[in-house]
């Protein structure tokens, strides 16, 4: 070696050595934030089980009782109210009523644990519309064609953007490095779409509704729930990659299912049935808050106060001569209560009914056992800063990443009005869904919180490297029976169907009645099941779930 | 002392690993200077790096026509390395600053420094040769040659660049390379005929690099001085925002993540303009908000009515505030505003602010930032004035700043509209602000605003005629559509971006 190559080595060296040090500085790994899994359903789960629970300790009567603190549960429980109707209580398993639209907060932000959004309600949700109307998030009258909405609540720009090949891009759809044709598809695809939101049934009514109950029957729509949503895609000549990863993000994200794993008819649904429109602003727009729907439970929970019995397990119901027994244990004082009711709404997920339900008829628990759910996991992670934007569009409500197997974050301080923001919390979702349902759902249970934490980190960490540095806080809610899975031949199936009669005494009013789960479901089954209530009790209403005359 | 003891042939070795270690650091200097002023490191090292060896090559070669003289030649070569590779970092900091041609410099630099560096090391071997066998020589030179080379390549970026910094380390080895020199010139001075001419270049180079190392500071600050432009008086980094302010000859100026927020030579036409439209059209005011404009500045304008009673300042940054509360340089700009009794002011969020607050006011200043971005946006959205509107007194009057209507014209009647949707009558308006050209704002009121027939004394801007021009709009700057900034659109910030990137591009 001469002197020449003694100093190209050195100064090669020097450079590589002070790259080096550069990574180091800067892909040095922090320690995993502190944390926890929140909730206390799955051992509740397991207790449910085993129906490891006291005899009760004392009787109560109470007319109505409505089982479960969901959406389902306090929709009804607002329904009965504005009746003039008192004489009810809500028992809900949890400390907080809210189901999968429960919140958190912290002192930075509320946040959400799961639903997060409310499109603007069609015409045939005129209970949502009630409910929006009665909290002042919907202003004036609440039919209107195009009510006029809270601006503040309102979906504030920018919506949504994209992490696809390195840089971020407005909207869902990726705008740099697709092809042409890929967007001639995206484009039919939107075509085809629009004609379905068109289409009416024979019976006049709309092809695909929300709710699902007042759409049209007409063999050749239903025809689509034999087939999966990926088929579809195929059937109509629709095999852009893109595109195919946009219907399978929509899917996974609304319904929990791969698209191959979801009906057709509830596919195509995603993209025809929101139809509403709303004063100064797109019909894609939709209503949140920083808790996400939890604002809405929030506001449920102020009215219904008083008849609210939280950290209450219904173990037991029995039909007897003259009145329905409900069991629940106190886990407070570990004790249980009897409770004797004319009716009882259960508003409680179907596939825990058949446990908790002694005489329910063999065909419903039968019909029951066809119900698949979809688990899910959600994090909630507190930002001391926001992290570093690089390339492409900027920091929006939701943003999704092109190459993840989880769903993306939201970020809950996008909806509040101070400018000036130092810290945030992201709400990250992930569906699992490429396992069994059952595998999928002991996968979640059985993975620690580190494990869970690690693969969030590394997941959001791709488009944000200096996120891990930033997170003071990682938490974790597992949801085993996140959501009813709408799944080919289920949806329009006959078990579900068996399950819309309506029983005399024990009324069911969950969201996995209607084969998938979303707000306006949620909130229909509960009020339909509130005016039943009514109208066995022989207490006048006006209805809100009737818009055809029928329901 | 004999030539040829092993004093002596130490003493030469010695210097060899001296002479290596200069050698290195000025590549290193200029590698990391080029890398800090152009950016691009790995180009800027590997080039500068390469250029060195070819140089250095040049230099090995063009030993072999030194015949004579030996040792003089050297001692020359060895001023002329310290001298030139000494004063190479500070002199290339000042061309880049005042001369531009920076990179022929730097190469030029890099070429005569590493010719003279290849020269030194034949010339000593040759000085050696007489006293070694050539196979000991080469492994001895070569050895020391390495260790000196390995020695600053770990000190440099550890100690010397750090702490140092490359104006210094360069001098301070462009002196080593003159003590070697100054070393020989002793060693040989019983061999050395014209001794005193030589030891004269010593002396000078000497004194030059130690007076080079005394003002390298202040070399350091002359060339980021010319880089700056005007001196900084004062910077601030907040945890909202990073304050400048800079002075120019008489004019002083405010810049608030770089963009320019005022200029103390025409600020009171821009302050007038915002504020005595409005405040002149509430007479008998008493209560007044200001949102924005932690300057105090427009706190000035209005403390020119007795009328007012109290003065709130929403500002988010209590930095700001307080540095125009209280630093003598910016407390003569607003005439000692914020320390007014009537002045209160309220470090939040002003979005928040107006939410949580029931109070109304008789004139509403809104001096915020352009929306350059979604977050600002929202303070110029239609639920923004809403709220406003819900803090005006019946009779009150508020002003909005609402950027150029020249250059950002459809912004400008964006947010005039907004402001319209939310219930007002609007009067824009626009005054010329030679900091920041054309300037718009809107007069938001109930009633519509009755101009003012008569303005306070000691105006030099705002007259009854001057409003009067102001409410001209030419056909550049007229209406055009535009829709209502709302929160789900926040359309204003995309009309702000392309018209400003307009401009930019022209
Ligand atoms: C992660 C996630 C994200 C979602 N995002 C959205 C969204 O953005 N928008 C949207 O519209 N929908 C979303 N959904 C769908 C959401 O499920 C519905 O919107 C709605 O909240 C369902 O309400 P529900 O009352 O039917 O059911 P649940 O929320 O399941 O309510 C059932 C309640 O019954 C209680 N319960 C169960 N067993 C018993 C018992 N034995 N005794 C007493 N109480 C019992 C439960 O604790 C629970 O509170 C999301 C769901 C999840 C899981």
């Amino acid at each position: 070696m001469n002197r020449r190559q003694f100093l190209l080595t050195l100064g090669a060296a020097a450079t590589a050595g002070g790259a080096y040090a550069w990574q180091q500085d800067h892909g040095k790994t922090p320690p995993l934030p502190p944390g926890d899994i929140l909730g206390a359903s799955n051992t509740v789960g397991h207790r449910l089980r085993r129906m490891q629970f006291p005899e009760p300790s004392a009787t109560e009567k109470t007319p109505v009782i409505i089982v479960g603190g969901g959406i389902a549960g306090l929709s009804a429980g607002w329904k009965l109210q504005r009746a003039g109707f008192h004489d009810f209580v809500i028992l809900e398993l949890e400390s907080e009523v809210g189901g999968n639209a429960r919140s958190g907060q912290n002192a930075i932000t509320a946040y959400p644990w799961g639903a997060h959004y409310l499109p603007f309600p069609t015409q045939e949700s005129r209970a949502v519309r009630e409910l929006l109307a009665d909290f002042g998030v919907l202003q004036g009258d609440p039919y209107a064609v195009e009510p006029v909405y809270d601006p503040r609540y309102i979906n504030f720009a920018p919506q949504e953007r994209l992490y696809a090949n390195g840089l971020w891009h407005d909207g869902l759809w990726p705008q740099v490095g697709v092809r042409q044709r890929d967007l001639e598809q995206y484009r039919r695809f939107q075509e085809l779409m629009g004609e379905f939101q068109r289409q009416r049934g024979a019976d006049g009514r709309k092809a695909f509704a929300i709710p699902i109950d007042f759409s049209a029957r007409d063999p050749d729509l239903l025809a689509l729930d034999r087939l999966s949503m990926r088929d579809f895609l195929l059937q109509h000549g629709l095999d852009s990659e893109p595109l195919h990863w946009y219907v399978n993000y929509a899917c996974r994200d609304d319904y929990g299912c791969r698209y191959d794993q979801t009906s057709a008819w509830m596919g195509v649904h995603y993209f025809a049935s929101r139809d509403a429109q709303a004063r100064d602003a797109a019909s894609d727009d939709v209503l949140t808050w920083p808790e996400g729907n939890g604002w809405l439970v929030k506001r449920l929970r102020e009215r219904l106060e008083p008849h609210l019995c939280p950290n209450a397990i219904a173990w037991r119901l029995s039909e007897l001569d003259r009145a329905i027994l409900v069991d629940t244990w106190h886990a407070r004082e570990n004790r249980s209560i009897r409770r004797l009711a004319r009716l009882v709404i259960w508003a409680a997920p179907l596939f825990q009914a058949p446990r908790v339900f002694r005489e329910l008829a063999a065909a419903r628990t039968t019909a029951i056992a066809e119900f698949q759910y979809a688990p899910w996991l959600v994090a909630n992670l507190s930002l001391r800063g926001f992290p570093q934007e690089r390339r492409g569009a900027p920091l929006s409500w939701d943003n999704v990443l092109y190459d993840s197997d989880a769903l993306g974050y939201v970020v809950a301080t996008h909806q509040q009005l101070a400018v000036h923001q130092e810290q945030t919390v992201f709400t990250w979702y992930h569906a699992l869904c490429d396992a069994p349902p059952d595998q999928a759902r002991r996968q979640l249970l059985e993975t620690p919180w580190r494990v869970w934490a690690e693969k969030i980190l590394r997941d959001l960490s791709r488009p944000h490297p200096d996120l891990r540095a930033l997170v003071t806080r990682l938490d974790l809610v597992r949801w085993g029976h996140a959501m009813v899975r709408p799944r080919p031949g289920f949806v329009w199936g006959e078990a579900r169907q068996l399950l819309l009669q309506p029983q005399e005494r024990v009324l069911f009013a969950h969201a996995d009645l209607s084969g998938y789960s979303i707000f306006e479901e949620a909130n229909y089954r509960g009020v339909l099941a509130a005016e039943r209530a009514l109208t066995a009790l022989g207490i006048p209403f006006g209805s809100s779930c009737q818009v055809f005359g029928a329901g | 002392m004999e030539w040829g003891a092993p004093s002596v042939t130490h003493a030469l070795l010695f210097s060899v690993f001296v002479i290596a270690s200069c050698g290195l650091t000025y590549e290193l200097v200029a590698g990391a200077l080029a890398s800090y002023l152009l950016g691009d490191s790995v180009t800027q090292f590997s080039t500068i790096i390469g250029t060195y060896l070819f140089a250095m090559g040049i230099g090995s070669w063009l030993s072999r026509y030194v015949v004579r003289g030996l040792i003089a030649r050297f001692i020359q070569i060895e001023l002329a390395v310290g001298i030139l590779g000494g004063f190479s970092a500070p002199a290339l900091f000042l061309i880049f600053a005042w001369a531009g041609a920076f990179r022929l410099a730097l190469y030029l630099v890099v070429l005569i420094v590493g010719v003279l560096v290849g020269l030194e090391i034949p010339l000593v071997m040759r000085i050696l040769k007489q006293q070694f066998a050539f196979k000991d020589l080469v492994s001895q030179v070569l050895t020391l040659d390495y260790l000196g080379a390995l020695a600053v390549s770990l000190l440099f970026p550890i100690l010397l660049a750090p702490h140092l910094g490359l104006s210094r380390t360069s001098l301070l080895f462009g002196l080593l390379n003159v003590l070697v020199a100054a070393w020989a010139l002793w060693l040989f001075r019983d061999q050395l005929p014209g001794q005193r001419w030589l030891r004269g270049q010593c002396i000078a180079a000497l004194l030059a690099l130690c007076a080079g190392l005394v003002a390298a500071d202040w070399l350091t600050t002359l060339a980021e001085d010319r880089l700056y432009a005007d001196e900084i008086l004062l910077t601030r980094t907040t945890p909202y925002q990073r304050i400048v302010v800079t002075r120019w000859k008489d004019d002083i100026r405010l810049f608030l993540n770089n963009n320019l927020q005022f200029s103390s030579r025409d600020e009171y036409r821009y302050h007038e303009a915002l504020v005595h439209p409005g405040l002149s059209a509430v007479p008998g005011a008493r209560r007044v908000l200001v949102l924005g404009g932690g300057d105090g500045l427009a706190v000035r304008e209005i403390l020119r009515y007795p009328t007012v009673e109290r003065i709130t300042l929403v500002d988010l940054d209590a930095e700001m505030t307080r540095l125009f509360a209280h630093h003598p340089l910016l407390t003569v700009l607003n005439d000692n505003a914020l320390s007014s009794p009537k002045a209160h002011v309220v470090n939040a969020d002003a979005f928040r602010w107006l939410e949580q607050n029931t109070e109304t006011f008789d004139f509403i200043v809104v001096d915020f930032p352009d929306p350059t971005n979604y977050s600002l946006g929202k303070l110029y959205s239609n639920v923004f004035y809403r709220l406003v509107e819900k803090h005006l007194a019946v009779n009150g009057v508020a002003v909005v700043q609402t950027t150029s209507p020249l250059y950002a014209r459809q912004s400008f009647w964006c947010i005039a509209r907004t402001i319209a949707s939310a219930g007002f009558n609007v009067t824009p308006y626009h005054a010329y602000v030679p900091a920041f050209g054309e300037w718009g704002f809107t007069l938001a009121s109930r009633q519509p605003w009755p101009a003012p027939d008569h303005y306070p004394e000691g105006l030099r801007f705002v007259t009854p005629a001057t409003v009067a021009a102001m409410l001209q709009f030419p056909p550049d700057m007229g209406p055009i559509d535009a829709e209502i900034n709302r929160l789900n659109t926040q359309i204003l910030v995309r009309y702000y971006e392309r018209e400003w990137h307009q401009v930019v591009q022209q």
